[in-house]
């Protein structure tokens, strides 16, 4: 091929061409396709996050406020001794009290309406008058907390009355109104049923006998044959069965026929035909109860404060005086020992991997398993802390200890990995400058590369404690989850609760208040990730330099 | 942000312009002994030097002088810059490096198992291709090599060791008033009289320098050749260069590499007036390279 041939172009382009440019358009529709792409994956991801902070502050934020009773307690001098005053009878102090606040409470109804304040009513009042020996012969108001029902119901959570019939109930209903065998009787909506009177089953008497709620049940279920749902029945007053009764008694020819009766209904389904929808009380209180509170209510007893203690409360069986304390100081511990444990060990193994190791068969199989050990599953190095801290070396159990250390195993290799990764960012160029004016590798480590790394190692750690922070299922098989009722005692070797073992088994619990607890407890797991991150930004900045 | 001074970069003396055309003949300057008369510093017999399999050089054998810049030349990867790091051991933190033969400082084998690396990187210092201070102020940058190697005790005499290496490296002027600054802050030239005063601060004898302009502006470059020549006086510099004009500009002896082999060594006038071998001869020529 000669040079001219050669420098002769192969292909010419008509830019200008239909097909030119339709390729043009493709292109540019694939471009905007492309970021489409990207825009959607962002929204949807930014939606289910917004959708689960949403969840969580609408369920949890009641949790922040707890509905408390301000009541003026006359501290009796001759129930409590001064010179003992924790075993005094503030049982009877508190009863006495809430019968002052609100006059005229039935002696029978008394327990009842007792249950309006939490069950450690007594222990609260106990706990000040023993920090306050002075309010012995005084009238001391103390803010105490109501009872998880009560607290619910004030904050409108759950309703004060309910539905007397299921929808199901009302469908039910309603299909009879359609087929018309609703009628007003003698002022009483009943059901005009046919019922064939079975000879098998019923006796003409007198007086008649035989199973007369069967019958009518059987000629109820017949107009709706489809529906097998004992709710169904409950249409019927209870007095329904002596229609037919007085029917076989008043003309005992009917039996072996079929003949309409009127079967009254039930009072809510009454009140359901003239159009209204039939309320009952909320099953959990009783008419005494809800008349007490609703007279407090109207003499202002009743507060919201911001619930602190939710904070500096431990555990509780009552939702109401349950709070996060012990959690959160069982969580502090145990991300104390991950610290001391993981920090100095991954900064160890990195700097020696990256800087000293020699480059063999070895080394590259110890790398490979740093690698992977952070893809383990942490339920798994939960079981290794149960067989060896546990099993074999026989440390205690629910120790912030142990949890401290089956977190580190899973913060080790984050912190090695993101070590490494910093170590390797630091140009070379700095440790050549170093080696060139004489530094050893230690003095090239110690002055240029490590300060050099340490915002990366930094962030890379406090991400992995921010990781072992909601670590929840290593922390269960080590039994951290134990029920932590008061924060004296808490200890490295004490049995402990961490905050996400704490949701796990407030989520566990039936209370309607732990329900919003869970939530609130969820946040400010959330809250304490949210603040170590910031921490890290922060570090990071702070110790970020140019070169 | 350290403003750069452009202003007090621009006030460089008069320098020959950078010619481009080659060959570049240097002139023999007044006052210069014949580099042979100076005192022999370091001496290169038989180094071969492996990367793993691979053989990067091949029987080199060079002498550097004291009070001379001896330039290494050649075309790329033809192994100048992998000698040069022999010469301070610097080579010997790459994994898989094997070197034979022998260098000698002094008379000294540098590669004899009691000479410590770390202490012959203090008595030969070190300057790189790009720039690279510490991400430290100034100050720290000069003094750390005689904080780490104990040569002074006292503030006053770190200040005066540091005050000493930025005069020499004639950058005190420009720095005298920020010290505390970043040295990451200068500019481009300012950063590399900054690498050259931290690698004299320890009062090195032999002074490597590998293309320490190749990332700079003529005008700082032209400032780095200037200081090279003060420095010579009581140094041995030996410098790996692109540049043949820079080469013939500032050495005194020139040898040139090609494929790992030293192919000639020779007083800088005679290597681009009249060198023996043809390669020598179509490199400085430009016929190749």
């Amino acid at each position: 091929m000669s040079s001219s041939e050669a420098l002769r172009p192969v292909g010419t382009a008509d830019w200008a061409s239909d097909q030119a440019q339709r390729r043009v358009r493709r292109r540019y529709a694939a471009d905007r396709r492309l970021q489409a792409y990207g825009i959607i994956a962002i929204a949807l991801a930014v939606g289910m996050l917004g959708v689960l902070l949403a969840s969580l502050v609408s369920t949890g934020l009641p949790a922040f406020l707890q509905t408390k009773v301000e009541l003026p307690i006359y501290v009796d001098p001759s129930q409590v001794d001064a010179e003992d005053p924790s075993s005094g009878k503030y049982r009877v102090l508190v009863r006495e009290a809430l019968n002052k606040a609100i006059p005229g409470i039935p002696e029978d109804e008394e327990r009842s309406v007792g249950k309006i304040l939490t069950s450690d009513a007594a222990y609260i009042l106990r706990d000040y008058v023993v920090s306050h020996p002075d309010s012995i012969g005084k009238t001391i108001t103390l803010p105490i907390a109501v009872s998880d029902p009560f607290d619910q119901l004030h904050k409108g959570v759950i309703p004060k009355e309910m539905n007397a019939l299921t929808w199901s109930q009302v469908s039910y209903f309603e299909r009879l109104q359609n087929r018309g065998v609703v009628v007003e009787d003698s002022g009483r909506t009943s059901l005009k049923l046919d019922v064939y009177v079975n000879p098998a089953e019923i006796e003409a008497g007198p007086p008649p006998s035989g199973d007369f709620a069967a019958l009518a049940r059987n000629s109820l279920q017949a107009y709706l044959p489809d529906v097998f749902d004992s709710a169904l029945f409950g249409l019927l007053a209870d007095d329904a069965p002596e229609a037919i009764a007085q029917r076989v008694a008043a003309d005992p020819g009917i039996i072996g026929k079929t003949v309409p009766v009127l079967f009254p209904v039930s009072p809510p389904v009454a009140e359901l035909a003239k159009g209204k929808t039939p309320k009952v009380l909320n099953s959990r209180f009783t008419p005494e109860q809800i008349k007490v509170f609703d007279a407090m209510e109207d003499k202002g007893l009743l507060r919201t404060p911001f619930n602190w203690e939710l904070f500096f409360n431990a555990d509780s069986r009552f939702p109401e005086r349950a709070g996060l304390a012990g959690a959160i100081s069982g969580s502090f511990y145990a991300l104390m020992v991950c610290f001391l444990l993981s920090f100095p060990i991954g900064i160890a193994a990195a700097v020696y991997l990256e800087e000293f190791a020699p480059k063999n068969r070895f080394t590259d199989l110890i790398e490979v398993n740093i690698n992977n050990l952070a893809a383990v599953p942490s339920v798994v190095f939960g079981l290794l802390g149960l067989a060896v801290f546990l099993g074999y070396f026989g440390l205690p159990r629910s120790a912030p200890l142990v949890g401290g250390m089956v977190l580190s195993l899973m913060t080790l290799p984050t912190i090695i990995i993101a070590t490494r990764a910093a170590l390797k960012a630091v140009p070379p160029s700095i440790r050549e400058a170093a080696l060139g004016v004489g530094a050893s590798k230690h003095q090239v480590m110690m002055h240029h590369v490590l300060p050099l790394a340490l915002p990366g190692i930094l962030t890379g750690t406090i991400i992995g404690m921010a990781q072992a922070l909601g670590e929840t299922a290593p922390l269960l098989l080590i039994g951290m989850n134990a029920f932590i009722p008061s924060v004296e005692n808490m200890g490295l070797l004490e049995p402990a609760t961490s905050l996400p073992t704490q949701i796990f088994s407030w989520a566990d619990s039936p209370e309607r208040g732990f329900v919003s607890r869970t939530s609130a407890a969820i946040l400010v797991l959330l809250g304490f990730l949210v603040i170590m991150n910031l921490i890290a930004i922060t570090l990071r900045q702070m110790f970020q330099r140019k070169w | 942000m350290v403003e750069r001074d452009y202003a007090m970069e621009a006030k460089v003396e008069e320098r020959p312009a950078i010619r481009v055309e080659a060959p570049a003949v240097p002139k023999k300057k007044e006052g210069d002994l014949p580099v042979e008369q100076n005192e022999l510093k370091m001496k290169a017999s038989d180094v071969n030097l492996w990367y793993g399999e691979k053989q990067a050089l091949f029987d080199v054998n060079l002498e550097m002088f004291d009070q001379s810049v001896t330039a290494l030349i050649g075309p790329s990867g033809c192994g100048k810059s992998t000698f040069l790091r022999c010469l301070d051991r610097m080579n010997d933190v790459i994994d898989g490096v094997r070197i034979t033969g022998d260098i000698r400082l002094d008379g000294e084998d540098i590669y004899a198992p009691r000479v410590d690396p770390v202490q012959l990187r203090a008595r030969v210092g070190m300057v790189f291709q790009k720039p690279n201070p510490f991400p430290k102020s100034i100050f720290e940058n000069v003094a750390y090599g005689p904080r780490i190697h104990g040569l002074c005790k006292s503030k006053a005499e770190f200040e005066e060791i540091v005050e000493r290496s930025l005069t020499r490296a004639g950058l005190w002027e420009e720095v005298k008033d920020r010290l505390q600054e970043p040295g990451t802050g200068l500019s481009g030239g300012q950063q590399q009289r900054l690498c050259i005063a931290r690698a004299i601060s320890v009062n090195p004898e032999v002074l490597l320098m590998d293309e320490p302009c190749s990332a700079l502006d003529p005008i700082a470059t032209a400032k780095i050749e200037t200081l090279m020549d003060d420095l010579r006086k009581n140094l041995c510099i030996v410098i790996v260069t692109h540049s043949m004009q820079q080469a013939a500009r500032v050495s005194q002896r020139t040898a040139f590499f090609h494929l790992g082999k030293l192919v000639e060594v020779d007083d800088t006038t005679t290597i681009f007036t009249n060198p023996t071998d043809q390669r020598t001869q179509d490199y400085v020529t430009g016929r190749f390279g």
